[in-house]
């Protein structure tokens, strides 16, 4: 459509015969575009109106001292509230959690998923009932996920003291919520049980798109299986690995369900998320947690930025978008 | 060889059957373990003596049957609104030449991915302002908009999929525009949006950032923010059978869910992220 720009004066003779085609040609995809907006526009209108609006009200925000029991002193402060932040070890604290909590998830996921995948991808029968349990976990509500592995866990009422006493450094009065280690280790848990599935799923998809005339090959070749795993399935997954890791992290980064339910943030499990959430509902600090939202965004621009640069693979072409 | 992979696959199988129901069954077994049991510790994985007190007491609890209701009202009255302005975008996306396409799709995108959190503060400042804090519109809202990326995405790739000229085929063999609309493209395209409701609406019921920050009383709050708060008498000693009881409960429409369409659940989860 684009590469039809009018070009006045260039073929005299035909001017008006072509003029009177293009016209129409116009008038139609014009039609057309036109309908394409309006229906696209509610749409749009609501997704910008929740987002895009509070966050620009958020950066405006962030620029002031606003605390909701005293809303008269609010005063201007430029960056302050910035500088209050990115000095606070806390904020670094939290950080750090919430990176380690995505790379461990996301990597544990991939690996088991993975081999999930490959389990889905080979298996011949009850397709049906696989399907159907790998679905549960991730159809289950995250704060049904926190408090069955909090259970779990739970020094009186929990299983997993008395299963696993044969370790040397489990015994029935391990207190898995009483230090930093154990507490994010659970919670890790309940993340990676829950979201495997959807990892899984995912890469299913890839999966079934590597071609088995190309296995074959590679076989016939003399490929071991790791070199078939290493050379052949992964480079050609690589679309959906891209995919699910991006879904993933940017979603682990949110993690704030099962840190909420399970610690309330005790033991240094506090997240980006829970800081945020914890100085905007419980603290009403409206302008430090202004800030701290506008930093959450940041971060998550530069991670989504840094996967699909790392990935070096365009999401839209992924999708056959063009 | 052949045996080998085979046993392999048999066992990754079992595997996977446990982990992914070895916590559904501890919540549903921990659900039937008295107050008494779990009052003084009760470490043992099936109930000593099974009861079914937790499901009397949780489902004559006020405080929870509120929050059921306002989670299925939530949730549907979100899923049905947000597919259906997502039907339209996803249409224009699949079939209409326009200027913004790639942009629609890419700001669905990032909303996708959005960090919730970050618009806590400022949805919290603008509903209080508004008269949305602590109402069912005031979660309804944010609920379509950050489902409208997933419920796009479903649907334009289910969309792009249809045979759309049957539409005209129809109607040169004499059927309306209207019946042809009817007979030929609905049926076409209800899986789809069938699909795109199924995933909308686990968003809706799972939300939890929303759900705790925008309401204050059970007259708005669903059921992950009310379990959240339900600490019940004892702090140092909480309800565990109640919460695993009021657990199953929310749980079971997942399952129903889950069990009659998991084949669709599937297709969409894939079909929206992983095409080409």
């Amino acid at each position: 459509m684009s590469t039809q720009v009018a070009t006045p004066g260039a073929d005299p003779i035909p001017e008006k015969q072509s003029r009177k085609s293009k016209a129409t040609v116009s008038d139609r995809s014009k039609a057309e575009n036109r309908l394409g907006l309006q229906l696209v526009a509610p749409a749009v209108i609501l997704m910008l109106l929740v987002t895009a609006y509070p966050m620009l009200r958020a950066l405006y925000l962030s620029l002031f001292r606003y605390r909701l029991t005293t809303p008269d002193d609010r005063e201007f402060i430029g960056l302050s509230n910035y500088a209050t932040v990115l000095t606070d070890p806390l904020f670094w604290q939290d950080t750090w959690n919430t990176v380690l909590i995505m790379v461990i998830t996301v990597a544990v996921e991939l690996v088991i998923g993975f081999a999930f995948a490959m389990v889905m991808h080979r298996i011949i029968f009850a397709r049906g009932a696989m399907r159907t349990a790998i679905l549960i976990p991730y159809g289950i509500i995250t704060v049904v996920s926190a408090f069955a592995w909090q259970f779990t866990f739970s020094i009186n009422n929990g299983w997993v003291n008395s299963w696993f006493a044969w370790l040397p450094w489990i015994g029935p009065d391990t207190n898995w919520f009483g230090d930093h280690w154990p507490a994010m280790f659970a919670i890790m848990v309940s993340e990676i049980w829950k979201t495997t599935p959807f990892m899984a799923l995912l890469l299913l998809a890839g999966l079934s798109q590597v071609s088995e005339d190309m296995l074959e090959a590679a076989k016939v070749d003399g490929a071991t299986w790791w070199q078939r795993l290493f050379k052949v399935i992964l480079p050609n997954m690589r679309a959906a690995i891209m995919v699910a890791v991006l879904f993933r992290a940017l979603d682990a980064f949110r993690i704030f369900d099962n840190i909420y339910v399970m610690t309330r943030g005790a033991q240094d499990t506090e997240s980006s998320s829970f800081l945020t959430y914890r100085q905007v509902i419980e603290q009403v600090q409206l302008g430090l947690g202004s800030a701290l939202s506008v930093l959450l965004f940041i971060s998550v621009l530069i991670l989504a930025f840094l996967i699909t640069k790392l990935f070096r693979v365009d999401l839209a072409q992924a999708r056959g978008e063009g | 060889m052949k045996n080998r992979t085979s046993i392999g696959t048999g066992i990754g199988f079992i595997a996977i059957l446990i982990w992914c129901l070895l916590p559904v069954v501890w919540i549903i077994s921990l659900s039937f373990k008295s107050a008494a049991e779990t009052g003084v510790g009760s470490p043992q994985f099936l109930p000593e003596d099974p009861t079914i007190q937790n499901y009397k007491d949780i489902l004559s609890n006020p405080d929870f049957t509120d929050a059921l209701r306002n989670s299925f009202g939530i949730a549907l009255i979100a899923t049905v609104l947000s597919v259906m302005l997502a039907t339209l975008a996803a249409y224009a996306i699949a079939r209409l030449e326009f200027k913004g396409k790639r942009a629609v799709l890419s700001l669905a995108l990032a909303i996708a991915m959005f960090p919730v959190v970050a618009l806590v503060g400022p949805l919290f400042d603008m509903w209080r302002t508004l008269g949305l804090f602590n109402t069912w519109p005031g979660l309804i809202i944010p609920y379509m908009s950050f489902t409208l990326p997933l419920a796009i995405w479903t649907l334009s790739a289910f969309f792009r999929e249809i045979p759309w000229e049957m539409e005209q085929a129809a109607q040169v063999d004499g059927a309306t525009s209207w019946q042809a609309f009817r007979k030929v493209i609905v049926p076409l395209a209800a899986p789809g949006v069938f699909t795109a409701a199924i995933l909308t609406f686990f968003f809706a019921w799972n939300e939890f950032v929303l759900a705790i920050s925008l309401t204050s009383t059970t007259q708005s709050r669903t059921v992950p923010a009310q379990m959240s708060f339900f600490v019940g008498p004892d702090p140092f000693n909480p309800p565990y059978g109640q919460l695993a009881t009021a657990s199953v409960v929310v749980t079971v429409p997942i399952i129903i869910i889950v069990l009659l369409f998991q084949r669709k659940i599937v297709a969409g989860l894939t079909s929206g992220a992983v095409k080409g």
